[in-house]
């Protein structure tokens, strides 16, 4: 797919990829093989009919490419830019075997862009009387709110912050994902009949036993995975040092990188270094360069390798002058007389051995340390699922790592409840999605059963 | 959007406000807070539930004129509206008898105290209220401090009021004349740190609200971490309330002080603002 030139993009938040052109879409799209047997389906998350998709791409028919799209994704536009199809989709392409896989993100990508503001003409037939609150805005709950519409019930989302779309709004940058792709997702949405009522964290502004009173006859919790972990070492609390989460939702949410236009304040660091290798990490280096930053480094634990980032990512943060030093720890933060941030104390490590799980040891190699001079530092160490919900609601069960236990049709431990996303252990957006419709389809039988 | 119901200026600087927020108003309990944006530009600022009026709806904070978000807050009128308001949030303050209580206020921190001694007074226990404040006319709430407390006493840096000197200078007297059995303290940083090096020498329990700076407050950020016992908290979900002995406060003052450069500029620009009315909106 076409790209802006790293030194200039770089610069600014808009779009890195631009997509492609009539013409490299069809030269794309009749590469694919159409084959018997399709592997790519299989490396789908929501089993997209992709052949059938692609077909009619090849056939310059998006609007019908989108339709297919659509069975299986309420969100083409967004997955298409964010989902990592070289683990995916992308992977079991027959033609991946000689490296030259079909370009299956960029084609969903180019059928969504350019249907994106025809009426699809979704009708809402046998409207029934039921509602149906959803717990957070993000793809799962979007997604299961999306299919409940369709099936006719009376969906309303609760969202905590002062915007919707969970990580989509808050966390994924605007270079890779434009805010205005989303708010149109929320557009016709809206314009099927969801209600979205933001400013509202289920549990305290109103609790679960509230809203059944109010009549809901279910119950979907996707609250996500909203607690950033931090390493427990010393100095981890100085100033300037953040969790991307802080720092993401400062530049996204808050659109800090225009203040003081916009009131919230944000730290214009010259030297800065992201610690991690998931695509939070990249996305805190890339919005840090952005920023002004004149150096971004990403200290990763392990190798290049490893990294649970996307492939696409990687290659753009390193373009973009990001330099990646892997095999390497923190080991504790120093700061000045006024506890800022000045340095980090860093340990290489090395791959051990395999042990029988198959599971590669990391070790510290002894006398390895060294210092990295920085002055701001970002954490992007993952995220725990947010707690807070789960607590506040009595006999709702989460495993020992703090996600909601949910049984084949996600349906909670509380009848009516049911809850998918991050909060049940995914962490993917297609993934969210997918459960969320697949929860909806839950919902849909309780309530015939009940 | 969150309409003004009604503004009340309780001092210099300071203001009460009435905020229709009716939801808010029927879950929130003593000591949790909100957090307010006023605009499509603005920051998100907590502040803590000073009272609600469950009939009308109605959440009462108080607040004082400190920056950009609270002085901008300070320039609407009743009849309009805020953008966003959010809560209740954090852990509510445990109300149970204690037997004998002292609550020591400073400056605005007394719209926090007010409440909370009101519910511990209620379940039997004695409060002993401590207010501190610059000068006489920044004690705020005075009646309404006198009637939650058995006993009352004034400290003012400038000795316009009560005596001349600090909460702690009180409350060291107080401590060596009675048995306590807890204190709870609301205030600037630097009293609350003071009342703690007190009271954790002399083993009395103390519970104080921390104020650190804060993002979405729904635990997503960490921007309100504070070291609890060499442990990371986060103030709005595991707060904002913490045993005074274990808090890290050194870590806590200079947290607070992270954007002092950026805050002037935003202070500066809202002025310039102000004053010309080209660019008032
Ligand atoms: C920076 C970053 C980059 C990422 N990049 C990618 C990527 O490139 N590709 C990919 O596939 N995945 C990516 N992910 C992961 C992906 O975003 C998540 O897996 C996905 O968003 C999870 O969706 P969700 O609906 O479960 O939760 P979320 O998107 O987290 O949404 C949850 C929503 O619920 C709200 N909420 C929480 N508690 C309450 C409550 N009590 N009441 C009301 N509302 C509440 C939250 O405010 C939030 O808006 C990324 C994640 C991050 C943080
Ligand atoms: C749980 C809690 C309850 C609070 N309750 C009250 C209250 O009832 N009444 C009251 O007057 N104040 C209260 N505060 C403090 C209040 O939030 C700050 O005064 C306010 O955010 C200042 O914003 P500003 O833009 O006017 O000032 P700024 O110029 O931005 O800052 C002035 C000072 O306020 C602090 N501050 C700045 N931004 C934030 C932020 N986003 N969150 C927290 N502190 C910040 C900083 O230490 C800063 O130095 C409370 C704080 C917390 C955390
Ligand atoms: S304010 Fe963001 S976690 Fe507390």
């Amino acid at each position: 797919m076409p790209e802006r030139d790293p030194n200039i993009r770089k610069k600014d938040f808009e779009q890195v990829n631009c997509g492609y052109t009539q013409s490299e879409m069809l030269k794309e799209a009749k590469r694919c093989l159409q084959c018997q047997k399709p592997l790519c389906i299989h490396g789908c998350p929501v089993g997209i009919n992709i052949p059938e998709f692609v077909r009619y791409l090849s056939n310059n028919n998006p609007k019908q490419a989108v339709i297919v799209l659509k069975q299986k994704n309420n969100l083409p536009a967004v997955c298409s830019r964010v989902c990592p199809q070289e683990n995916q989709c992308e992977k079991f392409c027959i033609l991946a075997k000689k490296n030259e896989s079909v370009s299956i993100g960029n084609l969903e990508r180019y059928a969504a862009d350019t249907t994106a503001r025809d009426d699809l003409n979704d009708v809402i037939i046998n409207k029934k009387d039921i509602k149906i609150a959803i717990v957070g805005s993000g793809p799962a709950g979007l997604a299961c709110g999306g299919d409940l519409l369709k099936m006719g019930y009376n969906v309303t989302v609760y969202e905590s912050l002062h915007n919707a779309g969970g990580v989509l709004r808050y966390g994924i940058p605007k270079f890779r994902l434009p805010k205005d792709v989303l708010d149109l997702e929320l557009y016709n949405l809206k314009k099927l009949g969801i209600k979205i009522i933001l400013n509202t964290f289920i549990g305290r502004t109103k609790t679960i036993k509230e809203l059944f009173d109010e009549g809901y006859g279910a119950i979907f919790i996707a609250t996500g995975a909203g607690l950033p972990i931090f390493p427990k070492i010393s100095g981890e609390n100085l100033n300037h040092i953040y969790s991307a989460n802080e720092f993401l939702v400062r530049v996204n949410l808050m659109h800090s990188f225009d203040f003081p236009n916009y009131d919230t304040p944000i730290y214009k660091a010259r030297n800065v270094v992201v610690i991690g290798g998931g695509n939070t990490a990249m996305d805190a280096a890339r919005t840090a360069l952005r920023l002004g930053a004149k150096n971004v480094k990403l200290v990763y634990r392990k190798t290049e390798n490893e990294m649970p980032a996307r492939k696409e990512e990687r290659i753009h943060a390193k373009e973009e002058g990001v330099e990646f030093i892997t095999s390497t720890n923190p080991l504790r933060f120093i700061g000045n007389e006024k506890r800022f941030v000045k340095a980090i104390e860093c340990m290489k490590t090395e791959l051990g051995e395999v042990d029988n799980l198959g599971r590669r040891y990391l070790s510290k190699i002894i006398g390895s340390d060294y210092i990295i001079e920085t002055d701001m530092v970002i954490l992007a160490l993952g995220l725990h699922p947010n707690p807070t919900l789960p607590s506040l609601v009595d006999g709702l069960i989460v495993d020992s790592h703090g996600y909601i236990i949910t049984d084949d049709s996600l349906m909670t431990s509380l009848p009516g409840i049911f809850a998918g996303g991050d909060i049940i252990g995914g962490a993917t957006v297609i993934e969210a999605m997918g459960m969320g419709k697949k929860a909806a389809e839950g919902i849909k039988k309780y309530l015939k059963n009940n | 959007m969150y309409k003004i119901i009604n503004t009340e200026e309780i001092g210099p600087k300071i203001k009460s406000y009435e905020i229709y927020a009716p939801n808010i108003a029927k879950n929130a309990k003593v000591g949790q807070f909100v957090i307010l944006r006023i605009n499509d530009t603005g920051e998100r600022i907590p502040l803590t539930i000073a009272g609600t009026n469950l009939e009308k709806g109605l959440v009462k904070i108080i607040f004082q004129e400190v920056g950009k978000t609270t002085m901008q807050l300070a320039s609407l009128s009743a009849g309009e509206c805020i953008k966003d308001f959010m809560g209740p949030l954090g852990y509510p303050t445990e109300i149970k008898k204690y037997g004998t209580l002292v609550s020591v206020a400073g400056g605005v921190g007394v719209a926090g105290v007010v409440p909370v001694i009101k519910e511990l007074k209620n379940v039997g226990n004695k409060i002993i209220t401590i207010v501190g404040a610059r000068c006489k006319d920044l004690i705020i709430l005075k009646d309404e401090l006198r009637q939650q407390s058995d006993s009352i006493f004034f400290a003012t840096n400038d000795g316009t009021y009560g005596i001349k000197g600090y909460v702690t200078d009180i409350l060291k007297e107080v401590i060596n004349k009675e048995k306590i059995d807890i204190v709870y303290a609301i205030g600037p940083v630097a009293m609350m740190k003071s009342v703690s090096e007190i009271t954790r020498s002399k083993n009395i329990k103390t519970i104080v609200s921390l104020n650190p700076i804060m993002v979405d407050g729904t635990g997503m950020c960490g921007a309100c971490r504070v070291t609890i016992n060499d442990e990371t908290k986060f103030a709005c979900v595991d707060g904002p309330e913490f045993d005074a002995s274990l808090v890290n406060w050194e870590e806590l003052i200079s947290r607070l002080g992270l954007f002092k450069n950026l805050e002037e500029i935003a202070i500066n620009k809202f002025k310039h603002n102000q004053g010309c009315n080209c660019c008032k909106k």
